[in-house]
C-alpha cells in the first residue's frame, strides 16, 4: 500500500515542478487539475477496507480539483484572452531551482519532524510541504491572477495531504465542510477574477496597485 | 433554548432576505434580526445554559464573555443600515443584507466553536461571507481591496488549517486520539508532542493573526476597511476581528496545558508591541481618514493580543478590551461613512470643514476619536489602564514604555487626521454636498446608531455592569482553569 501511496505523492511533486517551470497558463492549470486528482485518490488507498463515506469524499473532491475548478479557470482564461505569463516576479529557471532545492529540504526536514513509525517511511510530510512551498512561490512570484489562485490552490493541496495523516481521527463531518469552504472560496475567487478582467481589462495584478501608502 | 439559536436565527434570516421580493423593505429585516440575537445573547449570558463537556458547540463562559459585543455592534449598525440602504438605493441590496445576517450567524458559530475543524470551517466561511459586502461600491478600487483581502486572508486561513492539523498530530504524536475538541487536547495537557504543539502555535497564530489584522499580516485591512462601506468596516473591525482572538485565546489556551505557555505568551506580546508600533507610525503616515480607522483598528489588535500574553489579569483587561474597542470603532466607522458621503472625498487633502456640512457625524468623530485614544471617560481608557496595570503587575516595564509611546504616536496620528478634515473652512463641492445632486441631510437613522454606540461605550468605562466583570471573570477561568 504504501509503494502506490508514496508513488503518487511522488508524482504529485514532481506535477509541483512542472508548475513551477512552466510559462504557459494553460499548463499550470493543468499540473494543478492532475496533482488535485492525484491526491484526491489516495484516501481510498490509505484505507484499506472499502468505505462508502471515504469514498465519496474522495470523488466529490477529484470533481471538483480536478474538474470543476480548472474549467472555471480556464473559462476566465478565455474572457480575458490571455495563456501566458510575461515577466514573472520570479522567473520560471529560478522558481525551478527554488522548487527543487524545497523539495530537497523538505525531505531532509520531514526526517527531523517526530512521527508516528507508520507515517516515517510515507512521503506524506515531505510531499505535503513541498507543495506548500511551490504554492508560496507561486502566490509570490507570478503576477496573473490565475497563476496566483494556481498556487494558492497547490498550496491547499499540501495542506490537504498533511490533513490525511489525521485521516483516521478527523470525523467525516470536518472534512466535508473544508471541502465545502474551500470549493466555495475558489468560486468567489473566480467570480472576483472574472470582475478584476471586466474592471481593469486586465488580470495582472501589477495593475493593482491604487490601494497602497 | 440554547446557544444554538443565536446561529440558526441570523442564517434563517438571510435564507429568508435571499428571496424577499422587495428591495425596500428587505433591508428590516437587518434590525429584526438584530433585535432578536441581541435579546436572546444578553438572556443567555444572564442565564447561561448547561454545556457538556465533549460539546463541538457551546455558548460556553468564553462565547458569553465575547459575543453580546458582537450582538450590540451588530444591532447599531441594522439600524443603520436601513437608512444606509435607502441612500444607497441605486444598487440592489439582495446580498448585502443576505450577507451581512449569513455573517452574523457565523460569527455566533465561530464564537461557540469548540472544535478547532468546526472553528475553522466557520471562520473560513466568515471570511468568504464578508467578500460581496466589501465590493458593494462596485469600484475598480472596490475589486482591487477585494482581491487583496481574498488572497491575503485565503493563505492566512489555509495556514491555520495546517495549524490545526499540526495540533491533531501532536495529539496522535502524543499517544492520544487526534480528537480536535478544545476540552480534549487541553485534558491531554502535557502528553502533546511539544514540537507539534509549537509549530501549530506558530501557524495558528500566523493564520488567526491575518485574520484579525495583526501586523506583519495586516496589509489587507486598510485597502478593506478604506473600499467597504463604513458599516461593513464596523463589523470586520468589530465583530470578525474577535472570533479570530477569541480563537487564539481558546488555541492559547491548549498550549498553556501543553506546558508552552510561556513562549506563546512571549509571542503574543511581541507581534502584539509590534503591531501597535507599526499601526502608530502609519498612522503618522495616512492622509486617507478611512484608512486612518484601519491602522487604528491594527493597534487596537495589538492591544488585545498585548493584554492576553499578561496572564489572567491580562486576559480579562483583554475581555474588557474587545468589549470597549468594538462599540467605540463602531462609531468611528459609522460616522466617518456618513463624512465619506458627504464629502466625496476620502483624504485630508480633498476634505475640510466637515464640522459645517455634517456637524453631528463631525462631532460624533471627534468625540469618538478621544474615545478610541484612550481619554477619560470611555471604555478604552478603562480597558487600555487595565492591561497597562496587569503589564506592570507583570514585571513587563519595557512593554509598558513601549505601550505608552504608542498610544502617543497613534494619538497625534489619529489627531491630526480627524481635525484635519473636521477644521476649516468647506471645499465647494463638499458644501453642495451631494450625491446625485442631492443634499446630503443627516437623517435621525444614521446619526442615532454611532451616538448610541458612543453612550454604551462610556457605559461600560463609567459603570461596568456586574454581569459583564462577571462573565469575564468565568471566561478567565475557563482559560486558566486552576488545579
Amino acid at each position: 500500500m504504501n509503494e502506490t501511496m508514496n508513488l503518487l505523492i511522488g508524482l504529485a511533486m514532481g506535477l509541483n515542478l512542472m508548475a513551477l517551470g512552466s510559462s504557459r497558463l494553460p499548463s499550470v492549470v493543468r499540473a494543478m487539475a492532475v496533482q488535485g486528482v492525484v491526491l484526491g485518490c489516495l484516501p481510498v488507498i490509505i484505507e484499506r477496507n472499502f468505505d462508502w463515506l471515504v469514498s465519496f469524499v474522495a470523488l466529490v473532491t477529484v470533481l471538483v480539483k480536478g474538474f470543476a475548478i480548472p474549467t472555471l479557470l480556464q473559462r476566465a482564461m478565455r474572457s480575458a484572452n490571455i495563456d501566458r505569463e510575461i515577466e514573472p516576479f520570479i522567473g520560471y529557471v529560478p522558481s525551478l531551482l527554488l522548487g527543487a532545492v524545497g523539495t530537497i529540504a523538505s525531505v531532509a526536514a520531514a526526517r527531523m519532524l517526530p512521527l508516528l513509525p507508520e507515517h516515517a517511511e510515507t512521503l506524506i510530510v515531505p510531499g505535503a510541504m513541498a507543495s506548500i512551498f511551490t504554492g508560496f512561490v507561486l502566490l509570490v512570484g507570478r503576477v496573473k491572477a490565475i497563476s496566483q489562485v494556481c498556487g494558492y490552490l497547490i498550496m491547499e493541496n499540501g495542506i490537504y495531504l498533511f490533513g490525511l495523516l489525521l485521516i483516521h481521527s478527523t470525523p467525516f463531518l470536518v472534512e466535508s465542510g473544508i471541502l465545502l469552504d474551500l470549493t466555495v472560496g475558489v468560486f468567489i475567487i473566480g467570480i472576483i477574477v472574472d470582475r478584476i478582467q471586466r474592471a481593469f481589462d486586465s488580470l495582472d495584478t501589477r495593475k493593482l496597485t491604487t490601494l497602497r501608502e | 433554548m440554547n446557544g444554538l439559536l443565536l446561529i440558526f436565527v441570523p442564517l434563517g434570516g438571510a435564507a429568508i432576505s435571499a428571496f424577499w421580493p422587495s428591495e425596500r423593505t428587505r433591508p428590516l429585516l437587518l434590525p429584526a434580526v438584530g433585535v432578536i440575537h441581541t435579546v436572546l445573547s444578553f438572556w443567555l449570558l444572564a442565564f447561561p445554559p448547561p454545556i457538556q463537556l465533549g460539546a463541538w458547540m457551546g455558548y460556553d463562559p468564553i462565547a458569553r464573555a465575547v459575543l453580546p459585543a458582537v450582538s450590540l455592534l451588530f444591532l447599531s449598525c441594522a439600524v443603520y443600515a436601513v437608512s444606509y440602504l435607502r441612500l444607497r438605493s441605486e444598487r440592489p441590496n439582495r446580498v448585502f443584507v443576505t450577507a451581512l445576517l449569513a455573517i452574523l450567524g457565523l460569527l455566533s458559530a465561530g464564537h461557540q466553536a469548540r472544535h478547532l475543524g468546526l472553528l475553522w470551517i466557520t471562520t473560513e466561511a466568515v471570511t468568504l461571507a464578508a467578500v460581496p459586502l466589501l465590493h458593494f461600491n462596485n469600484t475598480p478600487r472596490a475589486f482591487e481591496a477585494t482581491w487583496k483581502y481574498l488572497l491575503i486572508g485565503g493563505t492566512g486561513i489555509a495556514l491555520s488549517l495546517l495549524g490545526s492539523f499540526c495540533l491533531g498530530y501532536a495529539s496522535l504524536r502524543g499517544g492520544g486520539s487526534g480528537d480536535l475538541t478544545f476540552a480534549a487536547l487541553s485534558a491531554q495537557g502535557a502528553a502533546l508532542s511539544r514540537p507539534w504543539v509549537l509549530i501549530a502555535w506558530v501557524l495558528l497564530l500566523v493564520g488567526y493573526g491575518t485574520k484579525m489584522g495583526l501586523a506583519p499580516m495586516h496589509t489587507w485591512k486598510p485597502d478593506a476597511y478604506g473600499e467597504a462601506p463604513g458599516i461593513v468596516g464596523a463589523i470586520l473591525a468589530g465583530g470578525v476581528t474577535t472570533v479570530a482572538f477569541t480563537a487564539i485565546l481558546r488555541i492559547r489556551a491548549v498550549v498553556d496545558s501543553a506546558g508552552a505557555g510561556a513562549v506563546a505568551s512571549r509571542t503574543l506580546l511581541a507581534i502584539g508591541l509590534f503591531s501597535m508600533l507599526v499601526a502608530a507610525l502609519l498612522l503618522l503616515a495616512t492622509r486617507d481618514f478611512k484608512r486612518m480607522l484601519a491602522y487604528s483598528s491594527v493597534e487596537h489588535m495589538g492591544i488585545l493580543v498585548i493584554g492576553a500574553s499578561f496572564g489572567a489579569v491580562g486576559v480579562w483587561a483583554a475581555l474588557f478590551h474587545v468589549w470597549s474597542n468594538g462599540l467605540t470603532k463602531g462609531a468611528l466607522f459609522l460616522s466617518a461613512g456618513n463624512i465619506r458621503r458627504a464629502a466625496g472625498g476620502r483624504t485630508v487633502d480633498e476634505v475640510r470643514g466637515m464640522s459645517v456640512v455634517t456637524p453631528y457625524s463631525a462631532a460624533i468623530l471627534v468625540i469618538g476619536m478621544f474615545a478610541v485614544t484612550a481619554c477619560p471617560p470611555f471604555g478604552p481608557f478603562f480597558s487600555e489602564l487595565r492591561v497597562l496595570k496587569a503589564a506592570i503587575g507583570t514585571g513587563h516595564w519595557a512593554a509598558a514604555a513601549m505601550f505608552l509611546v504608542a498610544l502617543l504616536f497613534v494619538f497625534f496620528g489619529l489627531s491630526r487626521i480627524v481635525f484635519g478634515i473636521v477644521d476649516g473652512r468647506p471645499r465647494v463641492a463638499a458644501s453642495a454636498g451631494s450625491i446625485g445632486g442631492m443634499r446630503v441631510r443627516e437623517t435621525l437613522g444614521v446619526i442615532l446608531p454611532p451616538v448610541v454606540l458612543l453612550g454604551l461605550s462610556l457605559w461600560i468605562g463609567v459603570a461596568t455592569p456586574a454581569l459583564l466583570r462577571d462573565a469575564w471573570s468565568a471566561a478567565v477561568a475557563q482559560l486558566f482553569p486552576t488545579p
